[in-house]
């Protein structure tokens, strides 16, 4: 069975880029802080994710709905109001992290599909049974922090489908409980959907050496000429018992594409490419690419050699936790 | 690994030569009127600059003699062009090239921060609105262009087409590929 190329996008025309290209299926956002992509310009209004549900179906691909942060006490309507406005608009299923978000949408939303975001840092097959047992969770996506004999062991020892990250912006944290941004700004990827916000950051440039600041913190310092990073804390530059350099993770993004039959041996149902807040033309390169691979594999064929470097973090790309050993 | 670098075409330089005396006024005027045009086309396009709907933007096509200053006043654009610095709550630098490409969806933002060919100052948040905002609005302005210039659509067209020969300047939206 060919492997599920699970697309992201973070506006309608990045959605229909994605169809387009040959998704299998896309996961988007409402523009509100019920997803992990809260940012400016980015996700669906109502009638927007009606329309590109049934846009997508109309081309044989799903959606998917990320309800992915974790709600407020006192304000858990919010997250309660996107459940069911997700299902009224007929997604395949929603993607959630919170225990309690998962028990409500299990007792009032019994026939939506429920995934189990990254955001819930699942990465053993003793807790991703418990999600399953307790709120008939279907599919995991897996954190970005295991290996490929690591995924097989946990594919070995549960019937949960699971999803893994193949390209993309490269979390090495234990997504869902990282505070480093919260630290920095203020606002929170867990609960108000930011990871080193937009309108934090700040870039500076003079004579050709860019700054690249989050929350007045200086995260990098590159000369000219060279690629200009995001200013994640968790791969900025810093300084420790007299040695400088990236203490946790280069800037790079992750491409796993040449590990995609080790991924399929290993048990993986699906392929997931990180960027809803990407641009369409970024959506549909990658998705060909990528549906381009698993066609390849799925007929027998060699792997395609890839043409993603240029949209990289960093320009430089990773097989990240999958054939890695940490610092 | 390689990094392949994303080919952006030069600025015609008697473009350039032309903006560095031509009367900016007529100018400004007649492209406030065209984005107003564009504004009534593309409403969902505001909607989608939420806080920023009536920021200031500055866009700096660094191969030309001036600025493009946008406010887009909650669908009531207007445009100045100066051979000053212009003045915003965020500004975007880069090849007339790259911006054209980015309004038609033919390249990718991040990938052009990436590669510095484009430049951001000032408050972020902003430009990533603008970006993600006319990312989805799926703008060609040469189709907007022969619209707006009523009985003089066709050459108007043709002009573009032919201009978009010569320059390699990305005039219009790239079709998106159906390949499955």
């Amino acid at each position: 069975m060919v492997m599920e190329i699970v697309c992201p996008a973070g506006t309608p025309a990045a959605l229909r880029a994605a169809v387009k290209a040959g998704a299998h299926t896309v996961y988007c956002g409402f523009n509100d802080e019920t997803n992990a992509r809260n940012f400016p310009g980015l996700n669906f209004n109502r009638a927007e994710m009606r329309d590109a549900v049934a846009f997508a179906h109309r081309h044989g691909s799903k959606v998917l709905v990320a309800i992915n942060t974790f709600p407020r006490a006192g304000d858990e309507a919010i997250w309660h109001c996107a459940v069911a406005d997700a299902e009224s608009s007929g997604v395949d299923a929603v993607i959630l992290a919170d225990l309690g978000l998962l028990d409500y949408t299990a007792r009032a939303h019994p026939g939506l599909r429920r995934h189990l975001s990254v955001q819930a840092a699942a990465a053993n097959a003793d807790v991703i049974n418990f999600y399953a047992d307790t709120f008939g969770v279907k599919r995991v996506v897996l954190p970005r922090v295991l290996s490929v004999p690591e995924i097989a062991a946990i594919n070995a020892e549960t019937e949960v489908e699971t999803e893994v990250f193949v390209f993309g912006g490269l979390c090495v944290m234990a997504e869902g409980r990282c505070s480093l941004s919260s630290y920095a700004t203020g606002l929170s990827p867990n609960m108000n959907g930011v990871c080193s916000p937009a309108s934090h950051v700040d870039y500076t440039e003079d004579q050709g050496v860019l700054d690249a600041r989050l929350g007045g913190y200086l995260i990098h310092r590159v000369n000219k000429g060279e690629p200009a990073p995001y200013p994640t804390l968790c791969k900025g530059c810093f300084t420790a018992s007299d040695k400088t350099g990236h203490l946790f993770e280069d800037p790079v993004s992750l491409n796993a594409e040449q590990l995609i039959p080790q991924l399929q041996k290993a048990g993986v149902t699906a392929l997931k490419i990180e960027g809803r807040q990407r641009s369409k033309s970024y959506v549909a390169q990658v998705v060909q690419n990528f549906r381009a691979a698993v066609d390849a594999l799925e007929a027998g064929r060699s792997m395609p050699e890839g043409m993603l470097a240029r949209l990289s973090e960093g320009q430089a790309m990773t097989t990240g936790a999958y054939k890695k050993t940490w610092r | 690994m390689s990094e392949p670098q994303i080919p952006i075409p030069h600025c015609p330089a008697p473009l350039a030569a032309a903006l560095r005396v031509l009367p900016l006024a007529p100018l400004s005027l007649s492209l406030t009127m065209f984005s107003r045009k564009i504004a009534r086309n593309n409403p969902g396009l505001f909607q989608r600059l939420g806080a920023y709907a009536r920021a200031d933007f500055v866009l700096d096509p660094v191969d030309l003699p001036i600025v493009l200053c946008l406010s887009p006043d909650n669908g009531r654009p207007k445009v100045i062009l100066t051979r000053g610095r212009g003045d915003g709550v965020a500004r975007i630098s880069g090849p007339l090239a790259a911006l054209l490409g980015l309004v038609h969806g033919a390249f990718d933002g991040d990938a052009l921060f990436f590669s510095r060919d484009l430049v951001v100052e000032g408050d972020t948040g902003a430009a990533l609105a603008l970006r993600n905002a006319v990312d989805d609005a799926e703008l060609d302005l040469a189709q907007e262009a022969a619209a707006f210039a009523g009985p003089f659509s066709r050459p108007v067209q043709q002009l573009v087409a032919l201009a978009e020969r010569q320059t390699g300047l990305c005039l219009t939206r790239p079709e998106d590929a159906t390949i499955w």
